[in-house]
């Protein structure tokens, strides 16, 4: 198996897709921990699992559905859903500006 | 005659029937320990302002109606992962600070419901990003036992509260190795239930395919009540097992183990696992043994590449769970993100990403389908699989620096059970260098009363439960 580098072209990528801001001390310190992980990562690649199904949850449970009916009595007051909004306009979250 | 912080919950009831001490004595007599020790060993990060006075309603139902409750009276450190209403709740992290949820968690308002007064909320690792507390945005908990050393994490806080006794019982979180690993370097008792178990509505997600709330305590005993208390399918979180939960303080108290098989699991004596930490498990199946257990060598695949799924599995749910906070609805900016969160949020959203889905995160849900039926296949023959909980005692302060994956490498004999959602206990089983060391006692998924039943049996005939004294660590 190939080593893989991960560089800080791609960390920045990375960074963007998951809406984080990273200084560019860290873009260079995470390229080169990103590379030392996915080293570990590439390890599983020895098990052969070509014969095995992937399990996403461990329940055995599911479609678990509830009556599509409102609980009112877990509705929050707007006052509580916005008490720890930074900024409010009104009774609504102010949003960033995005058009 | 015991001091109040060295009682049991059934003692502490005692104490109440018959009116050695008040709800508020106790309460008081914890507040006044906070506040002496909790300035060395940082590990409440919050405290419940409303405690005294939950205690004098205590006192007053105790006089008209007697114990009629669980947990009545019984006071709890909380990890601040649990969302409760009137006490700050941060996760240990900057972006939540601050932070007073709307609602209660599901698991902490059984608590409540039970009788319990929460005494504050204890530090973590970030977001549980870590198996050290070093991760928390505010700072380490002091182990202890040595305060040159880490209590290990995540819920390194409420492991720390009860191994410094400042609450009576505390509550933590897995997700993989989250409770039991710091129950082990506190020297402390930690209990694991099955994913499902207990529900996670409320607790601020990491791996929603493997977080699981338990209890940290000073005895098996303590643990197996409040996980009774906290079981159960709960309509807000529809992964909670629809299984009845048994009564597990009933099925405790067993003289022997006669009839009971446990497998030793061979690779958990790590090659690279000091002598003496080896010797003290292999002291601890004897032990068994001499308890009437039959024990024998049993294989599992090697943890190394337990450290690769649960880091894939995790990160990726990570980077999905955490995109909530955007910082408009609650919480500050996404910058502050400690780098221990920016970091597993990064690989989870690599692992994700088009072109290395199938190779990372597919990967590593087919290697945990090959560790579940593996463990299916030793528990058709075993009631449990023991081995060390941590390769060895406490680490220094300082020891995650530079260490990129230091939460899983820490966790190695952990993750396989989390990640098949089985059910744990840690439970002290000697000390190294004057560290304690912790068994693990792993069974089947809603096995409970198996873990609980051996643990039991095994901390009963033991003495390895003990507490430091703090006037001579701190």
């Amino acid at each position: 198996m190939h080593k893989v580098i991960v560089t800080p072209e791609e960390v920045k990528k990375i960074a963007k897709l998951a809406y984080l801001k990273l200084a560019d001390s860290e873009v260079e310190l995470f390229a080169g921990q990103f590379t030392e992980t996915v080293d570990v990562i590439n390890q599983l690649n020895e098990i052969d699992t070509s014969e095995v199904a992937a399990t996403y949850q461990v329940t055995g449970l599911s479609n678990i559905t509830r009556e599509d009916i409102v609980d009112t009595t877990r509705i929050l007051p707007q006052e509580t859903a916005l008490r720890e909004a930074i900024q409010t306009h009104e009774g609504f979250f102010v949003v960033p500006r995005i058009i | 005659m015991k001091q109040l912080h060295e009682l049991t919950i059934a003692e502490v009831h005692e104490g109440y029937r018959k009116g050695d001490f008040t709800c508020v004595d106790l309460v008081r007599h914890f507040l006044n320990r906070i506040e002496k020790y909790n300035p060395k060993l940082n590990i409440f990060l919050a405290l419940n302002d409303q405690a005294l006075i939950q205690a004098v309603a205590v006192d007053r139902e105790i006089a008209e109606k007697g114990i009629t409750r669980d947990l009545l009276g019984i006071p709890m450190a909380i990890k601040d992962n649990f969302l409760t209403i009137g006490i700050s709740t941060t996760a240990s992290s900057n972006i939540l600070k601050g932070f007073m949820p709307q609602y209660e968690s599901s698991v902490t308002g059984k608590l409540l419901a039970a009788g319990a007064i929460f005494l504050g909320k204890t530090n973590m690792d970030s977001f549980a990003h870590g198996s050290s507390t070093e991760t928390s945005d505010f700072g380490p908990t002091l182990n202890p036992w040595n305060t040159k050393r880490l209590p290990g994490g995540s819920s390194g806080g409420s492991a720390a509260a009860i191994s410094a006794q400042l609450a009576t019982a505390a509550l933590g979180s897995e997700t993989a190795g989250s409770i039991r690993q710091p129950a082990a370097w506190c020297g402390v008792t930690g209990f694991k239930p099955s994913y499902g178990r207990a529900s996670r509505y409320g607790v601020i997600a990491m791996a929603s395919s493997t977080d699981s709330p338990g209890p940290l305590a000073r005895t098996i005993t303590d643990t197996a009540l409040i996980t009774k208390v906290v079981s159960g399918r709960d309509p807000l979180d529809a992964t909670t097992s629809p299984k009845e939960v048994e009564n597990y303080p009933q099925l405790l108290g067993k003289k022997d183990l006669s009839g009971v098989k446990i497998g030793l699991v061979k690779e958990y004596l790590l090659p690279t696992m000091r002598e003496d930490v080896k010797q003290l498990i292999l002291d601890a199946a004897d032990k068994l043994r001499s308890l009437g257990a039959t024990v024998e060598e049993v294989s599992l695949m090697d943890p190394k590449y337990a450290i690769g799924t649960y880091a894939v599995i995790s990160r990726s749910e990570i980077s999905s769970n955490l995109a909530r906070f955007d910082g408009i609805r609650y919480g500050n900016k996404r910058d502050t993100f400690c780098p221990e969160t920016k970091r597993r949020i990064l690989l989870g959203t690599y692992t994700l990403s088009a072109g290395y889905y199938d190779a990372y995160y597919k990967k590593a849900e087919a290697i945990r389908t090959k560790m579940i039926d593996q463990f299916a296949e030793i528990f058709k023959t075993y009631d449990a699989v023991i081995g060390a909980v941590s390769p060895g005692p406490a680490l220094l302060v300082g020891a995650t620096k530079n260490q990129p994956m230091f939460g899983e490498m820490e966790d190695v004999l952990l993750e396989q059970s989390s990640i098949a959602g089985l059910t744990s206990a840690s439970v002290p089983c000697g000390f190294v260098d004057s560290l304690p060391i912790g068994l693990q006692i792993t069974c089947n998924q809603f096995q409970e009363k198996k873990a609980l039943m051996i643990a039991d049996c095994y901390q009963q005939n033991t003495n390895f439960n003990l507490f430091p004294d703090l006037n001579i660590t701190l």
